[in-house]
């Protein structure tokens, strides 16, 4: 313990911070369109599209090529292996034309979860075997940042002690390992909204499983300043009689986050749960109009609060590819206003919600 | 670990948080006037005055009484026991003094250090036992906030895993106990300047410290609004050969904490350590000049660092009396300057010009 053998240089250091700040400048989240197969079965399943490697190429290229007025809204895309070596109409590696329009390409490198036996059906994320060289190979193909999701869930007996510090644990090992090959660490312990447990009960589990989090990644010399972290927002389980306006989830999430995330931490980018495409945005604004001081960026990393609409607009026909691009450009732009806090659902005005937020000591 | 226990009512968590809030006002940092009996005795020696109560008494009495603009920059003031029960010339108890002048009476409540076996030379702190019971009658006596030093230190083979953890589970269960009686726990893990070790040895440690210092107090459900942090600078050993300027001090100093003190923590005052009056005053100063965000308050919390000109001042004679009292003052206005990077040491640079002497974070 009282040894450093310091493993990062300067340099490397350094880009690894450039890398982090570029993806969560001002303005600017990322785009999850990290979807395995199996997902976008899923998505294409409800627009009664077939889950042809063609079709999510198409689908995957409306998005991308999405015009200009995306480029301040968007600061990176996670892309799933398969895309990453998919290339545009015009033969162009999507790597390569997400980079020209200046966002930074982001891939997933987990391999999807496994039980913990013993446990009341917890999990933990498999991917570490080879992550080493994976990690390598991506970096020269065009990826500057990774993303890794592990998943905790609430119920009367869960997150237990168990899971709660083998995810960090392994999501520490995976910041490690990505560290090496210039790749900035998107750091993502999903706490499902699952459940009827009210917002206290959320704000609780989200600040214990935090707290080991970054217990792990200092135990394992993880450069901070070169990782992002990509939490649930603090919300009532789906089953929740009780419904919280905007304002007592913002105070809630962020009131957690100040309480466990080091204000090195470059940037937070919330994942969209099972929230609407609106409900989303509407949050993500709370958070930034929030009283309380956020010591790093608050934006998102969402995939369907970015894509649903777009997805129903296109149902998988050519001729409605224009609309497609016009339901993601309007999504891309609301979460550009909210991560500044500066977004007005339509009908109110974009000002004048801080007399909605009650004081922090009631959380 | 799924299901909340709350131990503080909302009412009770925002007078706790209103306490540190107080303590840290901008501009404003704490005097340590808590030396032990044996440590007084100490400090007298060096002037050559007797360690009597009386002794003890005047000299607290005589910081304590200084000019009522001593509460611009002293937000509050750590007593240690004795001194708590002791009186004024005025005759008014000292809290009741303290209190008049708008400053925060706290209480060191630690029992001082214990060895731990087979370590070389490694220890806890004690102080444990009766502490809820002690910490009620403090609050009761005129208290808002308390005091806990725990040690480590920079060698070959430490700290250990065992001092870190064992360091960090006293701290917090001190500073939950605190929180359940009204006071503001100010938790210490003072990693000593002794050693030949450089400045990023020293970082490095500090970080995994405070790390396991944080992560104890979230297993103990410490309120961190309600908590205030007392942490060394970060700084070279004494007999490191290389010298570092406070810029270079800085900056291992804040980005040590911003890697591992949470943002919700309200306030940091740095002990002092071995450093001179003005050392300690420059080093603070360029900490709150350092060019990255710094979501805490950033103070002092020093004993000799702010009492040793008016020692030598006083000397154990009345005649003395308004010169120690002018010396102290002295250097407590300009540790609340250098509390909000405006001190301007006679011969430095302009705030501008000093900025370049900053450099860059991905270094440390």
């Amino acid at each position: 313990m009282p040894h450093a053998y310091p493993f990062l240089t300067p340099e490397q250091k350094k880009e690894l911070s450039d890398i982090a700040h570029k993806i969560v400048a001002t303005g600017k989240g990322i785009l999850a369109a990290d979807e395995s197969t199996g997902s976008v079965a899923k998505r294409f399943q409800s627009i009664n599209a077939e889950n042809t490697e063609e079709n999510r190429r198409l689908y995957r290229q409306l998005l991308f090529t999405a015009d200009e007025r995306i480029k301040p809204c968007i600061g990176g895309v996670i892309l799933f292996h398969e895309t990453m070596y998919q290339k545009t109409d015009d033969g162009k590696p999507f790597t390569q034309y997400l980079k020209e329009r200046d966002m930074v390409v982001g891939i997933k490198v987990d391999k999807g979860v496994v039980p913990l036996a013993g446990t009341n059906g917890e999990t933990t994320t498999q991917g570490l075997d080879g992550l080493y060289e994976r990690c390598a190979q991506y970096k020269k193909d065009g990826a500057d940042f990774a993303k890794w999701r592990s998943v905790l869930k609430i119920t009367p007996t869960t997150p237990s002690r168990l899971a709660i510090i083998e995810n960090a644990n392994v999501l520490a090992r995976y910041a490690s390992i990505c560290q090496m090959h210039g790749i900035v660490p998107i750091i993502e312990p999903e706490i499902l909204p699952d459940g009827d447990h009210d917002l206290k009960r959320c704000q609780y589990v989200t600040e214990k499983v935090l707290a080991a989090v970054y217990k792990a990644l200092s135990d394992h010399h993880v450069y901070l300043e070169g990782t992002l972290l990509k939490p649930n927002m603090v919300t009532a389980g789906h089953s929740c009689s009780h419904k919280y306006t905007n304002q007592e989830i913002a105070m809630a999430t962020v009131t957690a986050l100040r309480r466990t995330v080091p204000p090195a931490v470059t940037g937070i980018t919330f994942l969209s749960g099972g929230q609407s495409e609106e409900e989303a945005s509407v949050n993500l604004n709370a958070m930034n109009q929030c009283p309380l001081h956020r010591p790093w960026a608050v934006t998102f990393s969402y995939g369907r609060a970015l894509q649903a609409s777009a997805l129903k607009a296109w149902c998988g026909k050519t001729e409605n590819g224009k609309a497609c691009q016009e339901e993601f450009i309007k999504r891309a732009l609301a979460n550009n206003l909210a991560c500044q806090g500066k977004y007005a659902p339509s009908g109110a005005s974009a000002a004048g919600a801080d007399s909605l937020f009650v004081a922090n000591h009631a959380y | 670990m799924t299901h909340q226990f709350p131990s503080l009512s909302p009412e009770q968590k925002k007078e706790l948080s209103d306490i540190a809030q107080r303590i840290v006002a901008p501009g404003k940092g704490i005097l340590a006037a808590d030396e032990s009996t044996g440590t007084m005795g100490k400090r007298l020696e060096k002037i050559k005055v007797e360690n009597s109560e009386e002794n003890r008494r005047y000299f607290r009495d005589l910081l304590f009484s200084t000019d009522p603009s001593i509460s611009n920059c002293v937000g509050g003031i750590i007593f240690f026991h004795e001194t708590l029960y002791q009186k004024s010339d005025s005759g008014k108890l000292f809290p009741q003094v303290i209190k008049d002048k708008g400053i925060v009476v706290g209480i060191k409540v630690d029992k001082g250090t214990a060895g731990l076996n087979g370590t070389d030379g490694e220890t806890t702190t004690q102080g444990l036992d009766g502490l809820s019971e002690r910490c009620a009658q403090y609050k009761k006596d005129g208290c808002d906030f308390a005091k806990w030093r725990c040690v480590l230190k920079i060698s070959d083979s430490c700290p250990t895993s065992v001092a870190i953890a064992e360091n960090a589970n006293v701290l917090a269960r001190y500073a939950s106990i605190c929180q359940q009686n009204g006071l503001v726990p100010i938790v210490e893990p003072e990693i000593l300047p002794d050693g030949t070790h450089d400045l990023l040895r020293c970082q490095y440690v500090t970080e995994k410290v405070l790390a396991a210092v944080y992560k104890a107090l979230s297993d103990h459900h410490v309120y961190l609004e309600g908590t205030l942090l007392k942490p060394n600078m970060v700084t070279a050993g004494q007999s490191c050969a290389k010298k570092f300027t406070p810029q270079e001090v800085a900056m291992a100093t804040v980005t040590a904490l911003r890697r591992t003190v949470p943002a919700s923590v309200p306030g940091i005052c740095f002990l002092s350590g071995g450093q001179s009056e003005e050392e300690a005053s420059l080093n603070l100063n360029a900490i709150n000049q350092v060019p990255l965000n710094r979501p805490w308050k950033l103070s002092f919390s020093y004993g000799r660092a702010l009492q040793a000109s008016a020692l030598a001042a006083w000397q154990g004679k009345t005649a003395n009396k308004a010169a120690a009292q002018e010396a102290f003052c002295s250097r407590a206005k300009i540790n609340g300057l250098a509390s909000k990077g405006e001190y301007k040491a006679s011969g430095s640079a302009d705030q501008a010009s000093m900025k370049s002497l900053f450099s860059a974070s991905y270094i440390y």
